[in-house]
């Protein structure tokens, strides 16, 4: 059989051809053709228009033929969906075919052909094929219904497939389990609330039996699907662990990680003193080593897991050292990340192997490789700190290769060990000004500059050493130039009589023959401090330096958990949540490990299937679970302007506005539509109204601000110390009904920035850049540049504390720097938020009086046509005005982004009291911020 | 779930291209030719992000493999599942290369169309696949409704990877212990690390639907059975036994036995399959050892001495040995004497290969070469690759031993002592490495 050839017409009027082979009456002839069409389709080329032609040989006995059409039917129904349903009388029959194999093959094509006329036609024998009598047909079915969920979520919905699915997973037939687990996996993680799974101990028995019964494939959607069950105590969490584990000798890698995944998840409930306890970590280590050595790119999933699981629980692979050592042969892939968990690895109990292997690696062709390697050993010195001294002496070996990275790297990390341990090495520095002469590279250089200058009193030629980098001053780099500048005022200070000609020329040249105003500054400032204060420059430049720390590389712990209840999958892979890589709803919610056993204090939700955070996120922003992968991801997906699909989102995102005892609040309705439900909502403190409700009318009060809404003046959002000399300062507008983020940006550094982006983390309400930020100029020292960033309502939404809170990261091309600050909830409220009055009334009844908040707003000296002006330029609409009792009663209506409504009630009582009374589809938090800005 | 399947050959032309998820377009598979299959050296992953859209990969011989998807997916599913793939197709059609591929496209929609629905893997065995997948294409036609049940419920059974009614005359099995000992020395002769990974593949030629129980000298198992009381052989009972790290199983295997009884018992699929894997780091009979001496002579003369002695029972012959003794890049001449075997200097690969036939246990030999070199201005010095070494001996590097495989198949009429059984130990090298 040939079919190679398929592949080479390349003729013209190549379909005018085909078209006459697929009408032929000859089968062989057809069969011929439509290989031919698959060939081309497969190729790239368009030969949808043969669509009628290849539809017409569907009639068919042969079961070879069939299949191949259906394949050309799967591939362009969905350009041609009128003509595809002439197919559909024929899957309906073959639906109810006596071959089963027929039956399944048309349920499953019918799945896979997504035109909205067929769905209509596929539930019937759907339903059937469901309920068959052949576990092959009911298999196939199962996943149909995953199929149909992507294309309709509500059909399948409204025809009740979701409970039929859910019947699947008591069948008899262990594959039907497994797809029926795998389907209502997939078809759950759209719906983060729906509690579809349903997961409780009878239906978690019933998964633990198929497990031991179905194909390596159903036993990791079994397992992936255990991961995310929460199980009631450490009694049931230990006996899933013990029929999980015989998983651990499977042949299948990923049955293997997907088990692991389980028992480390559910380890955490564990007490530790318990003797299965102990079991169990000396059961995870033996696994996790075979699956190095499976195919290098399987160990390449296995490393990176590896990495987390190592971090996450070190004791587990302490004494597995060796089986990380790299060899040979292994694809660079797998080199770089055997070398991260070596160093993870060492300990003194292990590190002269440890050394002694990493200085082999140094010697191999692959140059980043080598250079992690160096590097390597340097973070041993500064791990292990009784392993320093032999690891200096292994840098100082390297040295002496004379390989010039070599050299550069080692002199780089040696600089850290330097600070790491002061006054203990330097020693060595006569070995390092030997190879002055070789270091090209301005990390290199800089780093030799510094032990130069930060051990000025220990090097007799020092001054001729920092001299010879003098000469080509102009030529370096700003880094090196930086370095030097500091250093001979180093040498200076420790030395003033012989040095005083160097200071002053490297002073005159830094400020005087110099560009870089960064360097500049320096300069001048050196040179004040010395003219003025000998002794303020000393305790300034000679200050002593803060230790660095040791472990500057380890995931962030809350990012490491929710990987960890991510193992075996990409995300564990990238170390990043879902979210940072996934588009739409999926996978956007946060997994995390179970509390704590015996912790007392588990705060968090307890379900994980649906955790959102559920506290309030601290203000040291990192700390926010994903918020550390999603700043990274930075680069790698600029904001776009493509509006992901809102509602699925929209619904948590409702559903975290509330928190706390409001969890209920937005129930079924969902989506874009104003939901005008009512809903409970408890009165507690208000956060977000902080003390200052009635700031915004007194600002309002005294001169007037007839239309547009109330900006707020700047305040500085991030401090220059705190972001290497950036300082941000800014305020939120509603302009013309566009949200705007007016931005200063100051630079108070010495040297230029460049490179602007900006980022949010997800928020309340959706809040995202709508562009990039446009700052076009590099920012000179002491420059200000005034930005207006246009933001879209679009983005991904988690509930914040307070709910107006906004992370926001910067990135320029010093750092990123994270800050958080509060925009008004005004800038939320639509132009169209004016309700109609019927339709004021009748929700104003609906909205149960446990969903209404008062405030009073002191201090503020307005009658109620100007407040309601001034209201108006918010967008708070008054929709109706009448006097009670000599008080002016404002009848008003907001509406948010989302499309939730706030309705509201201002009595204007005796002058210098304004009552507002809220009623509102949302709790009073939105109400109170709305007061917040007017 | 895997989003879509695409093949390429090594020009990046698309061989193969199945869509299984509606987020996955026809960009994708040139997103891949051009960040990966162009980009060459430049991607260091397996795994690739482009454009929020990951794609594995893996390769063989000349032919890519490509699993994209959108998704947070089971990543070391995607990468079985791969392999599996290749295993399907080498199955039904040989080697994977490029002109295989063309001749077979149509078998390979029919079989990715099987074996993955809408991106979630199903029954992927081939014993199973082959019942209703044919290259003919015919089956599935002239069947006959228990055939077509049968096709069913054995794709879908619980023994998914036998089907019923098996008959032979002579029912027989064969038992392959075959082991890769792996080694890194240093220069001074001591162990850095050594392993063997070791595989039992079984080919088995029986009737019905057997029972089976496989025994070896598990440590765990004969010291629980030592314990069990029965000294009635205490003499044979402190025999060999070997600590196994970590075994891993085929799929037949019961697990939840071997875990609370640490019996391995299962019932085969018909013919050739690997029944287990295992891995083992103590007291391990490493069958050379490699004695280096490299001497730099001045800047343009290496002279290089290599001793391998054997070590193991001198009635046993290993063979096939090769060691390979890296060169520097800028050689330029090389002299080699060698006691035994052929040795030679190969230019293209930068290294002296050392063959001998068969040498017997206890034994030792040599082999010296002075290595000329050209004067070079490159400061940065060779990197001295490892010497490694080739072999393969007749016995068990991990001192495993086959105690026994019981069969039982109750509803035909033949036993255990009417199978006829063959056990063969092969112990090959691994990574076999010693510094110089």
């Amino acid at each position: 059989m040939t079919d190679s050839k398929y592949f080479t017409t390349t003729k013209k009027g190549e379909i005018f051809e085909l078209k006459a082979e697929l009408n032929s009456d000859k089968k062989e002839k057809k069969k011929e053709a439509v290989k031919k069409v698959i060939a081309s389709m497969t190729v790239g080329k368009d030969v949808s228009a043969l669509f009628p032609d290849v539809v017409n040989c569907m009639q068919t006995d042969n079961l070879e033929l069939k299949k191949l059409v259906y394949l050309y039917l799967m591939n362009y129904a969905k350009s041609q969906p009128d003509m595809a349903i002439m197919a559909v009388n024929t899957f309906v029959k073959d639906c109810e075919d006596l071959n089963p194999l027929i039956r399944a093959l048309a349920v499953r094509t019918m799945g896979c052909i997504r035109v909205d006329k067929i769905t209509e036609y596929l539930c019937e024998p759907l339903r059937k094929c469901l309920k068959d009598e052949d576990p092959y047909v009911r298999k196939t079915a199962a996943v149909c219904v995953a199929k149909l969920h992507d294309i309709n979520a509500q059909l399948v919905e409204d025809q009740g497939f979701l409970d039929t699915l859910k019947d699947l997973i008591s069948d008899s037939n262990p594959m039907v389990v497994a797809n029926a687990v795998a389907a209502l996996s997939e078809i759950a993680e759209s719906h983060p609330n729906s509690n579809l799974l349903d997961l409780n101990p009878q239906t978690i028995n019933k998964l633990l039996t198929a497990l031991n019964e179905c194909t390596e494939w159903g036993q990791i959607f079994i397992l992936d699907c255990l991961a995310s069950y929460l199980p009631r105590d450490d009694r049931e969490s230990q006996s899933i662990c013990e029929r999980v584990t015989p998983r651990l000798s499977h042949a299948n890698s990923a049955v293997v990680l997907s088990a692991v995944k389980v028992l480390m998840k559910f380890m955490e409930m564990l007490p530790k003193d318990l003797d299965y306890y102990g079991t169990l970590l000396k059961k995870l280590a033996p696994p996790l080593v075979t699956l190095l050595s499976a195919e290098p790119e399987l160990q390449y999933v296995a490393l990176r897991n590896i990495n987390l699981i190592v971090q996450k629980r070190p004791e587990i692979l302490k004494h597995e050292m060796k089986v990380f050592f790299v060899k040979y042969n292994d694809p660079i892939y797998v080199k770089l990340e055997k070398l991260d968990i070596m160093i993870r690895l060492a300990s003194q109990a292990n590190i002269a192997q440890v050394l002694a292997e990493l200085k082999e690696y140094a010697t191999e062709v692959d140059v980043d490789f080598v250079r992690k390697a160096v590097r390597a050993i340097g973070r041993c010195a500064i791990k292990v700190e009784q392993s320093a001294e032999r690891c200096v002496s292994t840098l100082l070996d390297l040295i002496q290769t004379k390989v010039n990275y070599v050299v550069q790297e080692a002199i780089v990390v040696i600089k850290d060990i330097f600070r790491k341990y002061p006054n203990k090495y330097e020693s060595v520095i006569a070995t390092l000004c030997e190879n002055l002469d070789s270091l090209d590279e301005p990390e290199a250089r800089a780093a030799m500059i510094w032990i130069v200058g930060e051990y000025a009193e220990r090097i007799d030629n020092a001054d001729e050493l920092l001299e010879s980098f003098l000469e080509g001053f102009h030529d370096e780099s700003t880094q090196v130039q930086l370095q030097l500048l500091t250093a001979i005022v180093k040498l200076f200070l420790k030395k003033p009589t012989e040095t005083q000609e160097l200071v002053q020329q490297v002073l005159s040249l830094a400020t005087q023959d110099s560009d870089n105003p960064d360097l500049r500054d320096r300069g001048y400032i050196y040179w004040r401090l010395l003219s003025t204060d000998p002794v303020a420059a000393k305790e300034v430049v000679l200050a002593e330096k803060p230790l660095i720390s040791e472990e500057t590389d380890l995931i962030e712990p809350t990012l490491l958990e929710e990987l960890i209840c991510h193992i075996g999958t990409l995300a564990s892979v990238y170390h990043k949540p879902p979210s940072a890589f996934v588009e739409g709803s999926r996978g956007v919610q946060h997994k995390r490990l179970p509390p704590r056993a015996g912790s007392g204090e588990s705060t968090e939700s307890p379900d994980v299937g649906q955790s959102g955070p559920s506290e309030a996120p601290p203000a040291v922003i990192p700390s926010q679970g994903d918020l550390l992968g999603d700043l990274l991801n930075l680069d790698l997906a600029p904001p776009t302007a493509t509006v992901p699909s809102v509602q699925p989102s929209m619904q948590m995102g409702a559903m975290d506005l509330l928190g706390g005892g409001l969890d209920s609040l937005l129930g079924g309705d969902i989506g874009g539509s104003p939901s005008v439900t009512a809903m409970p909502a408890s009165l507690g403190s208000a956060p977000a109204v902080g003390g200052g409700l009635g700031d915004l009318f007194d600002l309002g009060g005294g001169v007037g601000m007839p239309t547009g809404s109330y900006v707020a003046p700047k305040t500085v959002w991030l401090l220059a110390m705190k972001a290497k000399g950036l300082e941000i300062s800014g305020t939120f507008a509603r302009r013309g009904g566009i949200i705007q983020m007016d931005l200063s940006l100051t630079n108070k550094a010495m040297s230029v920035m460049t490179d602007f982006a900006i980022q949010f983390n997800r928020n309340s309400f959706g809040l995202a850049p709508a562009g990039p930020l446009q700052v076009l100029t590099p920012l000179s020292p002491n420059q200000t540049i005034d930005v207006s960033l246009p933001l879209s309502t679009s983005g991904p939404v988690m509930k914040m504390e307070p709910l107006n809170n906004l992370q926001v990261a910067v990135k320029n091309n010093i750092d990123v720097f994270y800050f958080s600050c509060q925009y008004p909830l005004s800038l939320l409220f639509v132009e169209d938020g004016k309700m109609d009055r019927q339709v004021f009334l009748a929700t104003w009844k609906d909205i149960p009086n446990d969903n209404e908040a008062q405030f009073q707003i002191k201090d503020i000296h307005l009658n109620s046509d100007v407040a309601s002006n001034k209201l108006q330029g918010s967008n708070i609409f008054t929709i109706a005005k009448r006097t009670v009792e000599g008080q002016d009663m404002l009848y008003q209506s907001v509406k948010l982004t989302n499309g939730i409504w706030v309705l509201a009630e201002m009595r204007i009582q005796t002058e210098p009291f304004l009552l507002s009374d809220l009623k509102c589809t949302e709790p009073r938090i939105v109400y109170a911020n709305l007061l917040h800005s007017q | 779930m895997i989003g879509g399947l695409f093949i390429y050959n090594h020009k990046g032309e698309v061989l193969i291209s199945r869509v299984y998820r509606d987020d996955i377009g026809r960009n994708a598979v040139d997103a891949f030719r051009v960040n990966v299959i162009h980009a060459r050296q430049q991607v260091r992953s397996p795994v690739t992000n482009i454009a929020r859209t990951s794609f594995f990969h893996v390769k063989r011989s000349n032919i890519w493999l490509a699993a994209v998807t959108k998704q947070n997916v089971n990543a070391a599913m995607v990468f079985e599942f791969l392999y599996k793939m290749c295993d399907v197709m080498t199955a039904y059609f040989g080697k994977i290369s490029e002109e295989n591929i063309k001749n077979n496209f149509v078998l390979i929609y029919e079989l990715l169309d099987e074996i993955l629905d809408f991106g979630y893997p199903q029954n992927s065995e081939t014993g199973a696949l082959k019942t209703f997948i044919t290259q003919q294409g015919i089956k599935g036609q002239h069947q006959t409704k228990e055939e077509q049940s049968q096709i069913t419920s054995q794709v879908t059974g619980q023994i998914g990877w036998r089907r019923e009614g098996i008959k032979y005359r002579r029912n027989e099995l064969f038992l392959d212990v075959l082991e890769s000992v792996n080694l890194l020395m240093s220069p001074q002769g001591q162990v850095l690390s050594a392993h063997v990974s070791g595989r039992v593949v079984m080919k088995s030629y029986l009737s019905g639907m057997p029972e089976c129980k496989f025994g070896m000298n598990d440590k765990i198992v004969i010291d629980k059975q030592g314990k069990g009381g029965t000294t009635d052989e205490p003499g044979k009972s402190g025999k060999q036994s070997i600590a196994i790290d970590d075994c891993t199983f085929h799929q037949c295997v019961r697990l939840s036995k071997f875990d609370s009884e640490r019996s391995i018992s299962f019932i085969p699929p018909d013919g050739e399959y690997e029944l287990m894997r295992y891995r083992t780091t103590k007291d391990i009979i490493l069958p050379f050892r490699v004695i280096p001496l490299v001497r730099e002579v001045g800047r343009t003369k290496l002279e290089v001495k290599v001793v391998i002695k054997s070590n193991f029972k001198p009635s046993l012959l290993a063979q096939k040995i090769e060691v390979r003794i890296p060169t520097p890049l800028n050689t330029s001449g090389v002299q080699v004497i060698c006691m035994k075997g052929k040795a030679k200097y190969k230019a293209s690969e930068n290294a002296i290969v050392w063959k001998i036939k068969r040498m017997a246990g206890m034994k030792e030999s040599q082999i010296s070469a002075e290595i000329e070199l050209l004067p070079t201005n490159d400061k940065k010095k060779w990197a001295r690759p490892p010497i490694s070494m080739k072999f393969q001996v007749p016995f068990a590097p991990s001192g495993l031993k086959v105690r026994y495989l019981k069969v039982f198949e109750s509803k035909l009429n033949y036993s255990d002592h009417d199978v006829i059984k063959w056990v063969r130990y092969i112990g090959r090298s691994g990574i076999y490495e010693t510094r110089c």
